[in-house]
């Protein structure tokens, strides 16, 4: 059969389409959950008006983002059975557990209290609405955390026995499946890297309007204040965020390196092109030629820093592909090129996941440098000195423009970095673990539904893409004129803080009649 | 009892919910073509189920989920075996749950119009086809030795099952027409009410005569229980509807929803997909099971998050317990910007 239309190949590449365009949206919505929850409480918290636009304006594009990501994760749910039937009667025992908490736990909680949020401006107490939130940021984590210990089982298998009467995997212990060490780091990477992405998000747009306002006032023209105050709240929330999560990603990223090595030494061994074992082992920085051939032309490496990452000792040896692949040859059998994944695009997704990934961390630190005092803003727009939170105390120092101009631009240039970085975090993490769908335990190419036809396959493949794309645009738009939009600086909070009336709770007849013909305060 | 019989006891229990609640969100949907005469009736009727419909979504998924941990060749057979109708189901609820968010996002004609069209068709379509793919499941599709389904996509469009998709399609409908005439105010609310009488008795007699066909094909004396509580429940939604009941109209178009996915379960049991090539290549709830290990940690999660989700789910049906109507709909503008005011192709 043509190897090109294999039905793995198809299966693969509509999880493959279906799962990194439903990333796109979770870092965004994991993150802007908790930073909207964050400004919300400042608002309850301090009543500053600023607070509650910051909620509303990045509320809304956090809702514009969410409702692509809960669309996108319906087909997740279902295509473990659709295009991974034996993969699914294989691993239910325990894969099945972790999923089903999640749909139980985490997306009752998101589902439930983003309606709440949204139409509850006016029906809950303030510190009630600003609860909700929280619970939708909390069910965003816990849903990351359960999603995390499925994979992670997929990656390092624990915590079950193989039964030798139907031949397939049962859970004997959850804990371990919850709690290994694979879970944890990834956990950790996971939501570091999603609060960086979304926080360089947050950077990008704050910027595109303070660098708006400032060409406007260069231009003479006036200027809403209270909006450029609302940005660079924003702005400095960003800055700190993306630079905390940015150094959590990095640290996480280290250790998940060091638990990789142990468990599956083929995908760090791929990910640096390293072929044949060296003592001690540098690590590659690029490479040019070409690194599925065996061996580099042309190599920038760090001596030592491979053997490092893996073990914390810059002179321990670090086995090669060739290595790897020998000993999984001769402990499943079959040719040692079987268990070789596709070290291009393995090498070339780990440089590009930190590649873009750290970029972000850099600007984010020079951000905050470049911020730390009030002096970043023309002094029209300069408010009350404790607007502007000091998190860098260091002497005064007015920038020049032309630095400016470039420190402006560069931090709406690079506010997808982070997407970028995590989309090639998972396909480095997924395609290095080829051939195996389960490591060590099932193959991809046993894991396909054997029933689902071909032409079945390639509608469904095509249909997902399509509608993806189309919806891509729209959500793009949406986005784009929302964002660029700013917040509505003439929206007022609720004057009174609304209570919860129960059926027989006082007011009177008169308040009840006031109430019942006032419009509502959202509606779609 | 065993674990496994609790479980699909639980899964029949989440469809239910499902069927109950995401009924009545078809219904509406399907309604704003049908009921809403303009743009405010129509923003009256999808700002009924606004602040809900995602929550509901969720027993779907959570359905999902318990049928992969607890049966996972239940759910390895049915969800590849059903391909391309779970397909058509998928795509319409991320059409469904984007435009209800996104209809809202920009001022125009084309921009409205097109979404409203969404919701209508995206709403219908999985009505319909949940009838089918529950018919086809009581009644049975080609399974073979290894659990696989044999069969193709047009196996699964037969009358029965098109009967199937007629009742579940007209019983949503008719549930949402009732749930509306329980939320709304002013004239939609009466002519909400007016509707539900007529689709309350095409699906009486859709009902009677689909349910009455699985009981003769599959039913045994439980189901037959079922088989009357649907009914008659139906029958007291009609009257209580016509009286202007419209909370105890509501509670009848409930029962009918639930006494109907009761039947669907009552009937396969203890299967959970036969096989028509030979009953003893049938999933049952033993044979697709997962291990008593997993069962068990999955009860103690269910009987531990069931309650609460119905607590939080209870009480934002509280919050949001006033009816609307025109007069409360905020003009538009207020949230869209202006850019995206235009009306842009
Ligand atoms: C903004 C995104 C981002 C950034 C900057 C980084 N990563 Fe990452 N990385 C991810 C986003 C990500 C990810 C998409 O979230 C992955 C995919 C699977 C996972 O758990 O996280 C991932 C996976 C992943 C894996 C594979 C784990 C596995 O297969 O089990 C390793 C070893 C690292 N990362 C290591 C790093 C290091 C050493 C980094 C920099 C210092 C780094 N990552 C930056
Ligand atoms: C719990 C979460 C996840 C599970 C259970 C999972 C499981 C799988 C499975 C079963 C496949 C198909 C077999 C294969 O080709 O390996 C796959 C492939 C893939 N997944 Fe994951 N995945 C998860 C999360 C993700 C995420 C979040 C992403 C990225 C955003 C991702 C990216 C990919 C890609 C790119 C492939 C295709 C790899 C290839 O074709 O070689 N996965 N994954
Ligand atoms: C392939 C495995 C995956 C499945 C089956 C899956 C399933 C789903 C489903 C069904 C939803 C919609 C929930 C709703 O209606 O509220 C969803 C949303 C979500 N998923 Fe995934 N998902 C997968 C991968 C991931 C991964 C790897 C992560 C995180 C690291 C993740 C995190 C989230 C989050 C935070 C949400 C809620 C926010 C949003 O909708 O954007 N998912 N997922």
């Amino acid at each position: 059969m043509d190897l090109a239309l294999a039905p793995e190949t198809i299966a693969r590449w509509q999880f493959g389409v279906t799962t990194v365009y439903h990333f796109l949206f979770v870092p965004l919505t994991i993150s802007l959950a908790a930073i909207t929850a964050g400004l919300e409480t400042a608002w309850v918290r301090t009543g500053k008006e600023k607070y509650f636009h910051a909620t509303k304006f990045w509320g809304k594009l956090f809702l514009i983002n969410i409702a692509m990501g809960v669309v996108t994760g319906i087909v997740q749910e279902f295509q473990f059975g659709m295009n991974w039937s034996d993969y699914s009667r294989f691993v239910g025992d325990v894969f099945g557990a972790p999923l089903a908490m999640e749909a139980l736990i985490a997306f009752f909680f998101e589902s439930t209290f983003i309606g709440l949020w949204i139409f509850g401006w006016d029906k809950l107490p303030r510190k009630l609405h600003c609860a909700c939130i929280w619970m939708v940021a909390l069910g965003t984590v816990l849903s990351a955390y359960f999603i995390l210990a499925a994979n992670s089982w997929m990656q390092h298998p624990v915590g079950y026995r193989l039964n030798p009467a139907t031949g397939r995997a049962q859970l004997t212990d959850i804990g371990a499946v919850l709690f290994q060490n694979t879970t944890l780091v990834v956990v950790a990477h996971t939501l570091a890297a999603a609060f960086l992405t979304g926080a360089a998000f947050m950077v990008g747009i704050s910027a595109f309007h303070l660098w708006r306002t400032r060409r406007q006032l260069a231009a003479g023209e006036t200027v809403d204040a209270r909006k450029t105050l609302v940005m660079r709240t924003s702005l400095r929330v960003g800055l700190v965020v993306a630079v905390i999560a940015g150094l959590g990603t990095a640290l996480s990223g280290d250790s998940l390196g060091k638990v990789m090595f142990e468990q599956q030494p083929m995908k760090m061994a791929a990910a640096e092109a390293l072929w044949d074992k060296e003592a001690p082992a540098p690590f590659s920085v690029f490479a040019v030629g070409d690194v599925a051939k065996g061996h580099n032309t042309v190599e920038v490496e760090i001596p030592g820093l491979l053997s490092f990452l893996a073990h914390s000792d810059f002179h321990s040896e670090v086995p090669g592909v060739n290595d790897v692949a020998a000993a999984e040859a001769a402990r499943y059998g079959g040719s040692a090129k079987d268990y070789v994944p596709n070290v291009p695009v393995t090498y070339w997704g780990f440089r590009w996941m930190i590649g873009f990934g750290m970029t972000s961390l850099v600007c984010a630190l020079a951000g905050l440098w470049l911020t730390r005092t009030r002096r970043w803003v023309a002094p029209e727009m300069r408010t009350a000195p404790d607007e502007v939170p000091r998190l860098m105390l260091t002497r005064d120092r007015e920038l020049g423009p032309a630095l400016t101009a470039w420190s402006w631009r560069i931090a709406v240039l690079t506010m997808g970095f982070p997407l970028i970085a995590n989309s090639w975090g998972w396909i480095f993490t997924e395609m290095g673990r080829q051939p195996w769908a389960v490591f060590g335990l099932m193959r991809t190419s046993d894991a396909v539904s054997p029933g689902v036809s071909t032409a079945e396959q390639l509608t469904t493949l095509t249909g997902f893409t399509l509608l993806y794309a189309a919806l891509a645009v729209v959500e793009v738009r949406l986005l784009v004129t929302y964002a660029k939009a700013g917040p509505v600086s003439s929206e007022r909070p609720p004057a009174q803080d609304p209570t919860l009336r129960g059926p027989s709770a006082g007011g009177g007849d008169a308040a009840a009649a006031e109430d019942a013909d006032k419009p509502l305060a959202f509606a779609y | 009892m065993h674990l496994h019989d609790v479980w699909f006891v639980i899964i029949a229990v989440l469809w239910t919910g499902y069927f109950f609640l995401e009924g009545f969100d078809f219904g509406v949907g399907i309604l704003t073509r049908l009921l809403a005469r303009d743009e405010r009736e129509r923003r009256v009727l999808i700002n009924t189920i606004g602040p809900v419909w995602d929550g509901n979504e969720v027993w779907l998924l959570t359905a999902g989920g318990a049928t992969f941990a607890a049966f996972p060749d239940w759910y390895a057979t049915l969800f590849s075996g059903f391909y391309l109708p779970l397909f058509a189901i998928l795509v319409c609820l991320i059409i469904r749950g984007v435009a209800f968010e996104y209809r809202a996002k920009r001022d125009g004609e084309r921009w409205k119009r097109s979404w409203e069209q969404a919701i209508f068709w995206a709403s219908l379509l999985p009505a319909l086809l949940w009838g089918v793919a529950f018919a086809n499941m009581v009644h049975g599709v080609a399974v073979d030795h290894g659990k696989e389904y044999t069969g193709g996509v047009l196996d699964l469009v037969n009358p029965y099952a098109l009967l199937g998709g007629l009742v579940t399609l007209s019983l949503f409908t008719f549930h949402g027409a009732v749930f509306t005439a329980l939320k709304t105010l002013g004239d939609i609310r009466l002519r909400a009410r007016a509707l539900a009488q007529w689709l309350g008795l095409a699906t009486v007699v859709l009902a009677a005569a689909f349910l009455t066909w699985t009981q003769v094909h599959t039913g045994n004396a439980r189901s037959l229980v079922a088989l009357v509580l649907a009914v008659a429940a139906l029958l007291g939604a009609l009257l209580l509807n016509r009286a202007g009941r419209e909370g105890w109209a509501f509670a009848g178009s409930g029962v009918a929803v639930v006494a109907t996915v009761a039947m669907f379960f009552l009937a396969l049991y203890p299967d959970v997909l036969p096989s028509t090539l030979d009953p003893a290549w049938s999933l049952t709830v033993t044979n697709a099971a997962s291990s008593a290990y997993t069962l068990k940690i999955m009860t103690w999660v269910a009987a531990f998050f069931t309650p609460l989700v119905l607590l939080y789910q209870g009480w934002t049906y509280w919050v949001f317990r006033r009816r609307i109507g025109v007069q409360h709909i905020p003009g538009p503008a207020t949230t869209v910007p202006a850019a995206a005011a235009v009306d842009q192709p």
